[in-house]
């Protein structure tokens, strides 16, 4: 509300197809209001572009409030830039300063192609999921929702996990391109809960093993944590890493069970 | 504009109004389990009403076919829903039952619901907080293990269950893995980042839809023995709403264009509690939870020069204008009244902030009385997300805030069963016009969506189904896929070869504002007529100007843009009408020249108690109306008072 603007010098990824090759191209941009969002300043750009004749930047958005997910740039090489806790979307210009030069790339991760400029395919997420991140639990069969109490200590442990919004800034932030701190938080959400005990261990083996399937290896950097906009812990890969070994006894079938 | 005086059918089944669903459920026809695997169903969106919708039919058996225009169906925009959802469970023992929810909704929408929709809604709303907790989701808890409660807007009981501000999200999440489990499980084919752009209508009956692949510009038919579309509202005809960004009105309004009647469009909610517009360049507003009513006292200053910074003006100097006006429902009066009520403190010139464009939602006295832990403890994700946009801490100063577009009570018209005029088209949540009347009640959307998706169509649906019985899909080979695969094309090839000079943000930031002034918080027959001469121009200014730039065979966001804001043109048209015509002040549609002498809303029941339902006719211009009369048998129509 300061009615300042900034001058800045953009280097953004364009990309123009899954198999096209990339490059970076630079845009000038004056006239950027303190107040914008970081994908309003990305909108102006578009206009720009658009009137000039060239077609505009493909980036992913959709609520722009950070509960969606869908936005996904690096930021100066940070996944949803420097503000800690903070999608793209919820990131305001008047954290940059009148000059400053911005690289904008999508995320880099195999696991995740490039499908146009900033726009990448987290289709992997969605199949960790279906691989068994969910409580089988048909509409029509549950009992009173006061039936099971649930201590608040628990239900907020795993409320803490369950914001996950699933944009993959852990995965573009890990060196190793792992998908761990997303699977533990979907995992710990169902797994801290009373209502998830059934298919504890079953889920977390079919979760971990299709985590593995594309994503790379954990080892502790604590990226993931440090990216995440919604701050979720690296304690819950801790628990995931101890369910998974406890799976190995859990999951045997019961004596005298036949295939 | 024409009247079409053949009665619409709402098929609300007769008898006592608390016995219509159980007797209904029992009267329907059942497709037997074997026989279910048999049917395919196109769900088309993965909110909370069609991820529920889909889950749960797979779980019945049925071959479902589900298409979202995201990467994931866990990012609609069911997502962004933050403060709760109503249920009458009665957990805090303060008089809450089926029939208080019943009544408050029917009260809450003025009057212009449908009885019968609305009672079904009520007692079905509990065993979604059942469902819901088996399945995980968090919902908040009291130390003793069991679940807590909120109040929210419009009612005097607390009813409103919540996962921190992110209820919606949860709810989601919930919904989304049932569907992830049916797609593992093979009873559900997933297709993402594919939108449906055309209905295709055979012998009367929809038998299938048209999409277009984003990614790769495929365009495709899809055959299927009933089609549900669940693709939300049309809030965006504003342009600047707090809806998502890519929602939008394409699905549901090219269902209309084949055949399928829009009902109520003029019915709009204006969110009370969102935070002022900054600049120009602002691409969406976003709400703050009206949760935060419970806790937050709105004002303004009395003196509209005051310009000492809002810890300095002493309580003298302070109106607390919905306390003072509406005493017994306070700062928790009903989205519509709270919002005329900032728009008239505003528009005396006793609005904050450098723009004056904004009221003050002020948690001082909370954070006196409970402490800044409790104030933390329920609202801390939403008093972040406020400071991060605006760089002001509400733990220091009051909230700024203002009504924004929210959410659309109109859309396509359905039966007590949820399908549309057109047989074999049903439709669920938001995109239905079916249970909130002129205005929704805050935790409402939630409970309807996935009331629709998880207990009344897996009913409803089998009802239609079961005379299809050995019949088989239409083959997309047919000449009707054929002509809508045509129509399809074409309007892309359109889009690209105007080559125009103005981008798609120029004509949809234009359509906004004449919106906003024309047809937002108050609406009048001059400004209505404005509207109505200046959108077809700004329309053909469209079709002649708009710079798409780009290919239709790779991923290109101007062009899914255009055609969602060339729907905009011709939809805002109709809603445009619609309030025209209605010359009542009801719910979130508000006449200047139907107020009384308090500035409050006048309705008019005698002429007026009925859905308006548009039939398309070819013209934008000039649609044919259709009225269904509003029946009611249990409720005693009443001035709403919240004094």
């Amino acid at each position: 509300m300061t009615g300042k603007t900034l001058t800045l010098r953009l280097k953004v990824w364009r990309q123009d197809g899954p198999r096209a090759a990339g490059r970076f191209e630079e845009y000038d941009l004056p006239g950027i209001s303190v107040d914008m969002s970081f994908l309003e300043m990305l909108d102006v750009l578009n206009e720009r572009l658009n009137a000039d004749g060239h077609e505009p930047v493909a980036f992913e958005h959709d609520c722009r409030e950070g509960i969606c997910g869908s936005c996904s740039l690096m930021i100066n090489g940070m996944a949803h830039g420097p503000q800690k806790g903070t999608a793209t979307c919820q990131l305001h210009m008047r954290h940059y300063r009148d000059g400053d030069e911005i690289v904008i790339e999508p995320w880099r991760s195999s696991a995740f192609p490039i499908i146009k400029d900033l726009v990448v395919d987290r289709a992997p997420f969605d199949a960790i999921i279906q691989a068994g991140g969910y409580i089988s639990a048909p509409a029509g069969s549950a009992p009173d929702a006061n039936s099971v109490p649930i201590p608040k200590e628990a239900s907020d442990s795993a409320m803490d996990a369950a914001q996950c919004i699933g944009c993959g800034a852990c995965v573009a932030a890990c060196p190793n391109g792992a998908a761990n701190l997303f699977t533990s938080a979907k995992l710990a959400h169902l797994n801290l809960l009373p209502q998830g005990q059934a298919e504890r261990y079953s889920r977390t083996v079919a979760m971990v093993d299709t985590m593995e399937d594309h994503f790379g290896s954990c080892t502790n950097h604590g990226e993931c944590e440090a990216a995440c906009p919604k701050e979720i812990s690296i304690d819950f890969i801790a628990l995931m890493n101890r369910d998974y070994v406890k799976a190995q006894l859990f999951n045997r079938r019961l004596a005298g069970q036949r295939r | 504009m024409a009247l079409d005086t053949t009665a619409l059918d709402s098929k609300v089944p007769v008898g006592p109004l608390a016995d219509k669903w159980t007797n209904h459920k029992f009267d329907v026809k059942l497709v037997n389990p074997a026989n279910k695997r048999r049917f395919t169903v196109l769900v088309v969106g993965t909110g909370l009403a069609g991820a529920s919708a889909a889950a749960t039919l797979a779980e019945l058996g049925y071959k479902v076919v589900c298409f979202s225009f995201h990467d994931s169906p866990r990012r609609a925009h069911s997502i962004a829903a933050q403060g709760g959802i109503n249920a009458a469970k009665n957990y805090r023992n303060d008089g809450d039952s089926v029939h208080r929810l019943f009544y408050d909704t029917i009260k809450g929408g003025d009057y212009r619901a449908r009885e019968a929709n609305v009672h079904r809604l009520a007692e079905v709303s509990a065993d979604i907080i059942d469902q819901c907790t088996a399945q995980g989701v968090p919902f908040a808890r009291e130390y003793g293990g069991l679940l807590d409660n909120r109040s929210f807007g419009g009612a005097q009981v607390s009813r409103t269950f919540y996962a921190r501000g992110q209820t919606g999200q949860q709810l989601l999440l919930g919904a989304y893995q049932a569907l992830a489990r049916q797609i593992h499980l093979g009873n559900v084919e997933m297709h993402t980042r594919t939108e449906m752009l055309d209905l295709v209508v055979k012998d009367g009956r929809a038998t299938g839809i048209v999409t277009r692949d984003l990614v790769n510009g495929e365009v495709r038919s899809w055959s299927g023995h009933a089609v549900v579309v669940a693709t939300g509202g049309y809030g965006n005809v504003f342009y600047l709403s707090t809806n998502a960004m890519q929602s939008n009105v394409t699905a549901i309004w090219r269902a209309h264009r084949r055949g399928a009647l829009m009902a109520n469009p003029c019915y709009t909610q204006i969110h009370p509690t969102c935070i002022p517009a900054s600049d120009d360049f602002q691409s969406k507003l976003t709400l703050m939870s009206e949760s935060l009513r419970n806790d937050g006292r709105i004002w303004v200053p009395k003196n509209a020069d005051d310009a000492r910074s809002p810890d300095q003006i002493p309580e003298d100097d302070r109106d607390y204008y919905l306390e003072r006006r509406y005493p017994a429902f306070g700062n928790l009066v009903p989205r519509d009244v709270a919002s005329r009520a900032s728009k008239k403190e505003v528009d005396a010139g006793r609005g904050v902030g450098p723009l004056k464009n904004g009221v003050y939602l002020d948690f001082a006295d909370a954070i006196g009385r409970l402490g800044r832990d409790v104030i933390e403890e329920r609202y801390s994700n939403l008093i972040e997300m406020y400071d991060r946009i605006t760089g002001e801490d509400p733990y220091q100063v009051p909230m700024r805030i203002y009504p924004a577009v929210h959410y659309t009570m109109g859309g396509l018209w359905v039966d007590y069963n949820l399908m549309s005029n057109v047989p074999g088209l049903y439709v669920l949540g938001e995109a239905n016009f079916s249970d909130h009347g002129a205005n929704r009640l805050g935790a409402s959307a939630l409970m309807q969506g996935l009331a629709d998706g998880y207990f009344v169509l897996p009913y409803t649906i089998g009802d239609y189904l079961a005379g299809l019985l050995g019949q088989p899909v239409v083959p997309t080979s047919d000449a009707a896929f054929a002509e809508a695969e045509t129509n399809v094309a074409d309007m892309t090839r359109r889009m690209l070869s105007v080559k125009g000079t103005r981008s798609v943000d120029y004509f949809h930031k234009e359509l906004g504002k004449l919106m906003w002034d024309n047809c937002g918080m108050a609406r009048s027959t001059e400004s209505l007529e404005k509207n109505l001469s200046e959108i077809p121009a700004l329309a053909e200014e469209f079709w002649n100007d708009v710079r798409v730039l780009g290919n239709d065979e790779s991923l290109n966001q101007s062009l899914e843009r255009a055609g969602r804001v060339a729907d905009y043109f011709e939809f805002a048209t109709l809603l445009c009408h619609d309030a025209l015509v209605r010359e009542e002040s009801c719910g979130g549609h508000f006449r200047v020249e139907h107020a009384q002498e308090d500035g409050e809303a006048r309705r008019d029941d005698e002429n007026f108690a009925h859905v308006a339902a548009w039939e398309w006719t070819g013209a934008p211009s000039a649609p044919t109306l259709h009225k269904e009369e509003l029946v009611f048998e249990s409720v005693h129509l009443a001035t709403r008072s919240y004094k």
